[in-house]
């Protein structure tokens, strides 16, 4: 435990000030950021909607591009960066050869790919929040004091970083595998896609395909009534669908597997 | 020993890569492990720091098994494999810095070892900044942090300018006499290992063709005469008649074996009196292609 806990230590220290750390702190910053001067220039059109439109429309525009591709498209990111440090520093055979157990040091750079990707989301759940807050302050015509999105917003994006499990360890093991830029990246990228078009067909098994995991789970918490209806739009999230259990499986099988093929792997 | 393995082999795919090894490293020695490019030599570190899995064969380091001992033995190596692993977008104290939090080091020891390798004036410069040399210097800061009982170092001096090499030697040197470290330093290049090892191997072609200490070594390695001189064909079929063994001819000169200083004097006065006209006369090692020659013809 020791081991992980100087391994997971060491990760945060030797990414605190490369892109793959930062990645997750500025892009939720910058995408809320503009969504927070657009709904600000635009507060006249928009402070006739209720509160819990207004945080609705407030939240999606995150929401639309997280399901399909952002998300999916961080979680190859993030898997392939805290592995290339050590593939472009050719540092995998002295961390393999430094009295530390393999286990720690494979687990620690697994879970601190996953935690800048909690990072992220949760950064996202809080600038929307939080501007959210900002914008009721600054334009009182904005009534986004008047409902509660937060319990609603935060069991969205748990279930979206259950989603992107998955594909969280696959990329691991891909990026771990590979040392070039273009094979993980690529695959990430071909099998998004793949995974969107499943999604969107309403192909029946899409559900078994990790890509396509996150936008399902986007569609899942759509609205039961139209955004231009008059009455609030019902949401509920049901959290662990046959698709999360499905994320889940790939996450933990292609996990104990990725540790299998570190223990047998020759480090050259 | 400190380093003990028994006929240790391994294979890349068809091709066997190191050939029944054995290797005897003993405590408070500089084992210079000798080899051409490609003989096996980086192999043999990687399965020494279990980098690699063993095919055949046992390694034992500090009398311990490696395998079932894995980072007891690991925590007493320092290591340095091909270049070193240096994350370039750190400065050369954070990387030390990462290891030692890795290792769990005191930082002041971080400062001694950028004292040591002489890297305290450019400790906060990025490491992808750095020269060879420096990188170099960076790697055995990086092995030393922890003060390990042996230090397993792949060809450490490649990339370092004279002074540089200098200063490694004595380092290494250093830390035998006053330290009582094991190191186990791998090259391709006899004279540097001559020049600071107290025990040799040689290996070729994954198979161990020498070992024991530099004294056995020197008696095998022979120095000779190399006299460059007018009619080299002539001037060794004078000296064969003379009593004098010619080992080699060609268009510059005639080689001999050396003896002494003495000798070496009365060969030049031998031929200056007969006639030939000696341009230069000086005592020369083999090169490692002739020792391993001589090291397969008398095996």
């Amino acid at each position: 435990m020791k081991g992980f806990l100087l391994s997971f230590r060491s990760e945060f220290y030797k990414t605190r000030k490369t892109i793959a750390f930062w990645s997750a702190v500025i892009l939720p910053s910058v995408i809320c950021l503009m969504i927070f001067i657009g709904f600000f220039n635009h507060s006249d059109k928009l402070g006739n909607l209720p509160g819990a439109m207004l945080w609705f429309e407030f939240a999606t525009p995150v929401l639309v591009v997280m399901g399909p591709l952002l998300l999916p498209m961080l979680v190859v990111f993030e898997a392939y960066s805290v592995n290339n440090i050590e593939h472009k520093a050719e540092t995998w055979k002295t961390l393999f050869s430094l009295p530390l157990p393999r286990w720690s040091i494979y687990s620690a750079k697994y879970l601190y790919a996953f935690s800048l990707v909690v990072l992220c989301l949760a950064l996202f759940m809080l600038f929307t929040l939080g501007f959210g807050n900002l914008l009721s302050v600054l334009k009182p015509a904005l009534k986004f004091n008047e409902y509660h999105i937060e319990s609603i917003l935060a069991q969205i994006y748990l279930k979206l970083l259950l989603s992107a499990l998955g594909i969280l360890s696959i990329q691991f093991l891909l990026s771990l595998l590979f040392r070039d830029f273009l094979k993980p990246m690529g695959i990430g990228f071909v099998a998004t896609i793949s995974g969107i078009i499943m999604a969107n067909l309403g192909w029946k098994y899409a559900y078994l395909f990790p890509y396509a995991i996150p936008m399902l789970t986007l569609r899942s918490v759509k609205p039961n009534n139209t955004m231009n209806s008059p009455s609030i739009p019902q949401i509920t999230v049901d959290i662990f669908t046959k698709d999360i259990f499905v994320s889940l499986a790939v996450a933990v099988a292609v996990f104990v597997l990725g540790y299998f093929i570190v223990l047998k792997k020759s480090v050259k | 020993m400190v380093i003990s393995t028994e006929g240790l082999s391994f294979n890349f795919g068809n091709q066997q890569v190191v050939r029944s090894l054995s290797l005897q490293v003993p405590e408070g020695s500089i084992y210079g492990f000798l080899g051409p490019n490609g003989a096996g030599k980086t192999t043999t570190i990687k399965l020494l720091l279990n980098l690699l899995k063993t095919d055949q064969g046992s390694i034992h380091i500090f009398n311990k098994e490696l395998q079932s001992n894995r980072i007891s033995i690991l925590s007493q190596i320092g290591s340095l494999i091909e270049q070193p692993a240096i994350y370039l977008h750190l400065s050369g104290r954070e990387n030390l810095l990462n290891r030692a939090l890795l290792l769990q080091v005191p930082e002041e020891r971080v400062d001694e070892m950028l004292d040591l390798v002489h890297l305290a004036d450019a400790a906060h410069k990025k490491a992808g900044k750095y020269s060879l040399g420096m990188k170099q210097r960076l790697g055995i800061a990086l092995a030393l942090l922890s003060d390990p009982k042996l230090l397993i170092l792949d060809e450490p001096t490649n990339g370092l300018d004279p002074n540089g090499i200098i200063e490694v030697r004595e380092l290494l040197i250093r830390l035998v006499s006053q330290h009582k470290k094991t190191v186990f330093v791998s090259s391709h290049l006899l004279a540097e290992i001559e020049r600071m090892a107290t025990h040799v191997g040689i290996i070729h072609k994954g198979e161990m063709l020498f070992q024991g200490s530099i004294k056995d070594l020197e008696a095998i390695s022979q120095p000779q005469i190399q006299v460059e001189l007018n009619e080299t064909v002539d001037a060794a079929n004078f000296l064969k008649k003379q009593g004098v063994t010619v080992t080699e001819v060609n268009d510059e000169c005639v080689s001999l074996p050396f003896a002494s200083k003495t000798q070496m004097g009365e060969v030049n006065t031998l031929l200056n009196k007969n006639g030939y006209t000696v341009y230069s006369i000086k005592k020369v090692n083999k090169d490692l292609e002739k020792l391993f020659l001589d090291i397969t013809q008398n095996a």
